[in-house]
């Protein structure tokens, strides 16, 4: 069963059109990646979802119920951090915790004081003192440490410290291992490559793809550099873009579908070195949101 | 340096409104005393009569300030406006000097703008220049405005200079406030702190002729002695307190990082309290400091008013004002009494508005997101800062009525009162919860408008204090809700306006928790 269902999701602020159709799936115990620009419409979709926004149009489904209308009872079995957390400024970052904690139906006492301990927050330090950083580490804290099926991050990491997103990496995965569900809005490709089994990607308030890495990869191109003992011509070959020869030397992208054709040709030539890249997320990213890179080609 | 003119600009036109509503407002207070003199009493003996009652009346003294030609109208000026118009420059220039510096830096706006190409000290500079400006803006309104009446020269730039000088010190000690600790409330906290010392000083110096009022920089524009001699050595001190507190603030500032105080901020618990558990818990610690200032200012108020005691008869004297006052025909202290009841709950409406507001102040901050994310429905939520609001009003109109009582029963020796005026004070909650009500349902209904709900309150407030005066028709007086209500202790109880009232009050307050049930969550 999936734990969010959103199709054909619209919503409007004024004569602003931030969602036009918009279609999501997140699977029970995978860790959905949502990926666009800023301004594509991601955390407008997760209020959406969180029922602090009313749909205009479109079905969405949260754990098969409707957000807005039993927001309070869904939310017990979810946690959420916002993109810009803000916190109270006369409140410390432990009775945030508390709070949320206690709010989302209680938390688990040994998971707090361990997530304390590793975030190395101090608990004490109140609202107003904390950084941009310090202020997700306490909603991180609070949600990981409530007990609950789904979490909802949007762009959870942005402030944290490369040592700290390890630790984040590593909170996640366990949480999946443990057959739970993560929505992860961002557009720290790295971050999404590595914890993500599925991704959708948004743009102007729209999906346009969605799938599993490996499958959207057969969207994208990979770099081959080779080193011949004789150039065979691979003119003609399919799904063979931006080939250079240079001597022995040969570099070229191709089609990831198309691969295998083309290394065979290249066999035909006798390999003495090969290199060869998969596409990344950039890549997908720019065949997206590069339009005039992708027309040029 | 750098970027001082640049700043400057910038903060004037953010702040060009607020300012000339401060600056209006302060020179109105003073300007308004000088019809209200006149008006009062139709005989320079009866003025005779009134100022000597005055002058014999500790509490008034202490109320306003030292008793110098009370039968002038220069004089009534000076003593009616002089404490009360030093705390309103007071104010101003705190939250002139607290929205550029402390604000700013807590914010982390500051971050940003410092990193452009500024002096390290431009902004502090650019603020104190803004609070400098609208201190010597109001001195100058109040002076133009008394010379216009036809007030002595002399003492109408005496009074202006001493507004002024008297606003410019508070400036320096928000200033220095600014530097020592890291939250712009705690800042506001110690400013308010000195400016509430600075009056208590001179109230007690004043009366006891000890010499505490020369500690007072409100005590130091009274020392000038506006409309009664004008002398001008005492203009010295402020000038010299102003100059050691800005130094001091620099120097402060100089020392310590940006963005940080020079108190470390105190660390809070490591977990939650129970009073954390609820919704109403949770409203409660957000508003608790606001529910008990408000609650304790108003005790004082009453307290205040209450200990004139008897002596009303002596002040009012037979003018028009006076006729109209008793309207109602009976006792001239019930009278004054139930008027002053009236103004204590317009005046406690501040509270009911601003913690009717706090939701959202809180939905308008980003804060409220991550709660309703959780399991706590909307509807729980609000209602917890709706208990808030309900029981803080009554706290805070209780506080009113019982100081008033006290103070009256402490002068005559009269217990009864205690009853009475909190008994009368009580059906006011109506009205008061009306604008509460008003401001949920602009919460709910229109949220970019909540404004609106002290533009009421405003309206309130003229209607009460000028209608006569400006002959206000019968249906635009009765748009205030305080209208409405029979004048108690000088006019018997009337229950059908009382139950009209709160049922209006109860029919916005519900519009506005159903609206905001139905609307989108403010998000940034």
């Amino acid at each position: 069963m999936d734990v969010i269902e959103i199709e054909g999701l619209r919503k409007t602020f004024g004569s602003t059109v931030a969602l036009d159709g918009l279609d999501l799936a997140v699977r029970t115990g995978e860790v959905h990646g949502f990926l666009g620009p800023n301004g594509a419409g991601k955390s407008t979709t997760i209020r959406v979802l969180l029922g602090l926004l009313r749909a205009d149009a479109g079905t969405v489904r949260l754990f098969g119920g409707d957000p807005w209308r039993d927001a309070a009872a869904l939310h017990r079995r979810l946690a959420y951090v916002p993109g810009d957390v803000n916190l109270w400024p006369g409140l410390s970052g432990g009775e945030v915790i508390d709070l949320l904690g206690r709010l989302r139906g209680g938390l688990d006492e040994k998971r707090r004081a361990r997530l304390i301990e590793r975030f190395e927050l101090d608990p004490t330090k109140k609202g107003r003192t904390y950084s941009k950083g310090n202020r997700q580490k306490v909603a991180l804290v609070a949600a990981l440490a409530s007990d609950v099926e789904l979490l909802v991050l949007d762009e959870p990491t942005s402030g944290l410290d490369p040592l700290m997103e390890a630790v984040f990496t590593d909170c996640i995965d366990e949480f999946r291992d443990e057959g739970r569900s993560v929505l992860l809005s961002s557009h720290i490709l790295a971050e999404v490559e590595r914890l993500c089994d599925r991704v959708s990607i948004i743009r102007a308030g729209r999906t346009v793809e969605s799938g599993s890495l490996a499958e959207l990869r057969h969207l994208t191109r990979t770099s081959v550099a080779a080193e011949l003992d004789d150039v065979p011509s691979l003119d003609g070959l399919s799904g063979v873009h931006d080939l250079v020869v240079e001597g022995s030397r040969v570099r070229f992208e191709v089609d990831t579908d198309e691969l295998g054709p083309a290394i065979a040709a290249l066999g035909r030539g006798g390999i003495r070195t090969l290199t060869s890249q998969p596409p990344t997320l950039e890549e997908l990213f720019l065949r997206h949101y590069g339009d005039d890179l992708q027309d040029a080609s | 340096m750098t970027g001082v003119g640049l700043f400057v600009r910038t903060f004037l036109r953010r702040d060009r409104w607020m300012l000339l509503w401060w600056v209006a407002g302060g020179a109105l207070l003073y300007y308004s005393q000088a019809p209200s003199a006149d008006g009062l009493y139709s005989t320079q003996a009866e003025f005779d009569k009134a100022a000597a009652s005055m002058a014999d009346n500790a509490a008034f003294i202490a109320m306003a300030g030292p008793a110098r030609a009370l039968n002038t109208v220069g004089g009534q000026v000076a003593w009616q406006a002089m404490a009360f118009g030093a705390i309103v420059a007071g104010l101003m220039s705190m939250f002139v000097v607290g929205r550029h510096t402390r604000a700013e830096e807590e914010s982390g706006r500051d971050e940003l703008v410092r990193s452009a190409a500024v002096g390290r000290h431009a902004p502090v500079v650019a603020a104190l220049v803004v609070a400098a400006t609208a201190n010597v803006a109001m001195g100058a309104l109040t002076t133009i405005s008394l010379l216009a009446y036809g007030l002595d020269a002399e003492g109408c730039v005496s009074i202006g200079v001493a507004l002024t000088l008297t606003g410019l010190v508070f400036t320096g000690a928000a200033l220095v406030a600014a530097q020592l600790t890291d939250g712009t409330r705690a800042m506001y906290g110690i400013t308010g702190a000195v400016i509430a010392v600075a009056y208590v000083l001179r109230a007690v110096g004043d009366v006891t002729e000890n010499g505490l009022s020369w500690l007072s920089p409100i005590g130091w524009g009274q020392a000038m002695h506006p409309f009664s001699g004008d002398r001008w050595w005492p203009a010295v001190i402020p000038v010299l307190a102003f100059a050691v507190t800005v130094a001091a603030a620099l120097h402060l500032f100089g020392r310590r990082d940006v963005g940080s105080g020079l108190w470390p901020s105190r660390p809070g618990p490591a977990r939650a309290g129970r009073d954390l558990h609820s919704a109403f818990g949770f409203a409660w610690r957000l508003q608790r400091g606001s529910v008990v200032g408000w609650t304790a200012g108003i005790f004082l108020l009453g307290l205040s008013y209450g200990s004139i005691g008897r002596d009303v008869k002596d002040l009012l004297g037979d003018s028009e004002f006076s006729q109209d006052l008793l309207q109602g025909g009976t006792d001239v202290v019930d009278a004054f009494y139930a008027f002053t009841i009236v103004t204590l709950a317009v005046i406690g409406s501040g509270f009911t508005i601003s913690s009717a507001l706090r939701p959202h102040g809180e939905e308008d901050g980003g804060r409220l997101e991550t709660l309703l994310a959780t399991a706590l429905p909307r509807r729980t939520w609000l209602l917890g800062h709706v208990a808030v609001t309900v029981l803080g009003t009554a706290a805070v109109l209780i506080a009113g009525g019982l100081g008033l009582g006290l103070g009256f029963a402490m002068v005559t020796g009269d217990a009864g009162a205690i009853d009475d005026y909190l008994l009368a004070t009580l059906p006011y909650l109506a009205p008061t919860l009306l604008l509460g009500g008003l401001a949920r349902a602009l919460h709910g209904l229109l949220p970019g408008r909540t404004f609106l709900a002290w533009i009421a309150l405003a309206f309130c407030a003229v209607v009460m204090f000028f209608a006569e005066i400006l002959r206000f028709p019968g249906w635009l007086r009765g748009l205030s809700p305080f209208d409405e209500l029979a004048l108690t202790p000088s006019e018997p109880l009337a229950w059908t306006p009382v139950l009209v009232v709160a049922a209006v009050a109860l029919a916005l307050s519900v519009a506005g928790q159903l609206g905001f049930r139905r609307r989108d969550v403010i998000t940034t």
